[in-house]
């Protein structure tokens, strides 16, 4: 079944430079294969088209369930130079939560907010 | 040796929250508290502010506030306080925190002001290049106006070792403030990388505060904690091998769990494996956290690789201004109102020969926050905000945008919703580059004072 992102993982964005770095972590580690299998860095650059300008990097920490998306050429230029009212990115990492996902209808009662 | 040293945070950056610092040094049963008072800009600014006036002490400048919340406890429990409230002037603040024992009648305090991360005088001979853009920093020489290197732990254990109860520095690196205590109590050696690793992990779980503890969480009927508005900041309790407990005082609102603890421990991290310090290389891959009971979480197996040569620099440089405003529409057609307000504000901009490197004009309500990343059908607002910036090489141009947003009242269109402006809507923009030093460079010093 079709599910958005935000039932399965949480997320947090932080900044350094021009470069926003977004945490997705699995609220259960049933649902970290789906999230590592289905949310690449390419897929994550396209949902972030029109803000995020370079390249984007996937690490895994497996032993959390958590991916570390690295995005370069997110933040106008920098903090001190945006022109963006977010110039931290604080709320970029909401972006992602409307991320569709395919998973199994087996694993509904691990979703979070779900029905 | 102590078994377990107790180490409890005290404010994550320049603008936190004063109160849970005092409730961590009267309630914390501490052996330590830190204090994480800057922001990326804040030397950079201090240093502008200092050269326009000369009154500027050049220390937080809430300092005042802090000590006077924690000192009583910290004095009455014997908890050592590591600050980076120092800024530009550690020894001015060093001898101001002196003021505030003397008037606490305390007796024998010894307070030490770590100084030698400013470089602004060094730096572009120092330094090599840009990182961000592989320029020389060379080429930042007519607008450089502030540079300073990133210290570590090490000078604040010296200054321990040296008998300070207070050890006031300027910028150090966030996590090395937490870590101090650590290295001192348990005689980790600087090369240590494996104890460092584990520690300057758990210094960097510590330094943004209430990140770690319910703030900067919460999403109702996803992830909630309880009374939100009553978060207090972390606790850590920490073994010589470099293994904790991550907690906080009873009787407050917020939570320490596997959740929060992930997102801090990822945040403003790139590579996992090699997170950067002046002090060591830390590797967060091999993390274990358990949730032992409610709101403590054990984390153990954070490890470390060898420190780098080089310390990072921060290099504030003086890059033009920010012009910004905004004003508002309501009610059926707001947003048809925005776009043909939107439309007048650019052919004004053009009328008086506005000269921006760029500007905004975003839709608040609608697309200001995620700009071109906001779905094609998100519902029209009921209200949106008209919001403008620039970015200009000069104040007088910067000013045109506050200008021009007093023109959309009296000469704009319907219902227009304005204010009249009360803060300044220009600023000057001070941009931070980064660079590398070699260790070596830097020799830090401490100066004592006393009560």
């Amino acid at each position: 079944m079709k599910v958005l992102l935000q039932h399965l993982a949480h997320t947090r964005s932080g900044d350094k430079g021009n470069t926003s770095n977004i945490a997705v972590i699995a609220y259960a580690a049933e649902l970290y294969p789906y999230l590592r299998e289905q949310l690449t860095a390419d897929k994550f650059k396209a949902h972030y088209a029109g803000v995020v300008t370079g390249k984007v990097t996937r690490y895994e920490i497996d032993g959390l369930q958590a991916l570390n998306f690295v995005a370069e050429g997110a933040l106008g230029g920098g903090v001190s130079r945006s022109l963006c009212l977010d110039n931290y990115g604080k709320a970029l990492s909401a972006r992602v939560l409307s991320f569709e996902l395919d998973v199994p209808e087996a694993l509904r009662p691990k979703l979070r907010g779900f029905g | 040796m102590k078994s377990v040293v107790r180490i409890g945070a005290a404010s994550a950056w320049w603008g936190d929250r004063i109160e849970p610092a005092r409730w961590n040094a009267e309630r914390g049963d501490l052996d330590y508290l830190c204090f994480e008072t800057m922001a990326e800009a804040t030397i950079s600014a201090a240093q502008v502010r200092k050269r326009r006036d000369p009154s500027f002490p050049g220390y937080d400048t809430y300092l005042d506030d802090r000590m006077q919340a924690v000192l009583p406890g910290c004095l009455k429990r014997g908890t050592k306080i590591i600050t980076n409230q120092g800024w530009i002037n550690p020894d001015g603040a060093a001898e101001r925190i002196v003021y505030w024992l003397n008037k606490l009648g305390a007796k024998g305090i010894r307070v030490a002001a770590v100084n030698g991360s400013l470089i602004t005088d060094r730096v572009l001979q120092l330094t090599d290049h840009i990182m961000e853009n592989g320029k020389p920093t060379a080429t930042l020489a007519d607008t450089l106006v502030s540079a300073e290197a990133y210290l570590g732990a090490e000078p604040l254990v010296e200054a321990l070792k040296q008998g300070a109860h207070i050890v006031v520095s300027g910028r150090v690196a966030d996590p090395s403030l937490f870590m101090a205590p650590m290295m001192y109590e348990f005689g980790w050696n600087a090369l240590d990388h494996e104890r460092l690793g584990a520690g300057n992990g758990l210094g960097h779980l510590m330094e943004c505060g209430a990140q770690v503890t319910g703030g900067y969480f919460s999403d109702p009927g996803f992830k909630d904690v309880p009374e939100p508005w009553n978060l207090a900041f972390p606790i850590v309790e920490a073994q010589a091998d470099g293994s904790a407990v991550l907690t906080k005082i009873s009787g407050t609102g917020g939570a320490v769990n596997l959740m929060t603890v992930k997102e801090q421990m990822l945040y403003e991290v790139h590579d996992p494996a090699h997170y950067i310090t002046p002090d060591v290389v830390v590797d967060f891959t091999s993390a274990r956290l358990e949730q032992t009971s409610a709101d403590r979480v054990r984390v153990t197996h954070i490890s470390g690789k060898p420190r780098t040569p080089t310390l990072k620099v921060s290099i504030g440089c003086t890059e033009g201004y920010i012009g910004e405003d905004m004003f508002f529409y309501a009610g059926p057609g707001a947003l048809r109102r925005a776009q043909l307000a939107r439309r007048i504000l650019e052919e004004r901009f053009k009328i008086v020969k506005l000269d921006a490197e760029e500007v905004r004009i975003d839709f608040l309500g609608l697309n200001a926050i995620h700009g071109a990343m906001t779905p094609s059908n998100a519902p029209e607002p009921y209200e949106i905000a008209v919001r403008v910036a620039a970015r200009t090489r000069t104040r007088e141009e910067a000013i045109k945008v506050g200008r021009e947003v007093d023109g959309m009242a009296v000469s704009g269109i319907g219902m227009t919703g304005k204010r009249v402006p009360h803060q300044d809507r220009t600023r000057e923009i001070i941009g931070v580059w980064s660079s590398l030093v070699p260790r070596e460079k830097i020799v830090p010093s401490i100066n004592f004072f006393e009560t």
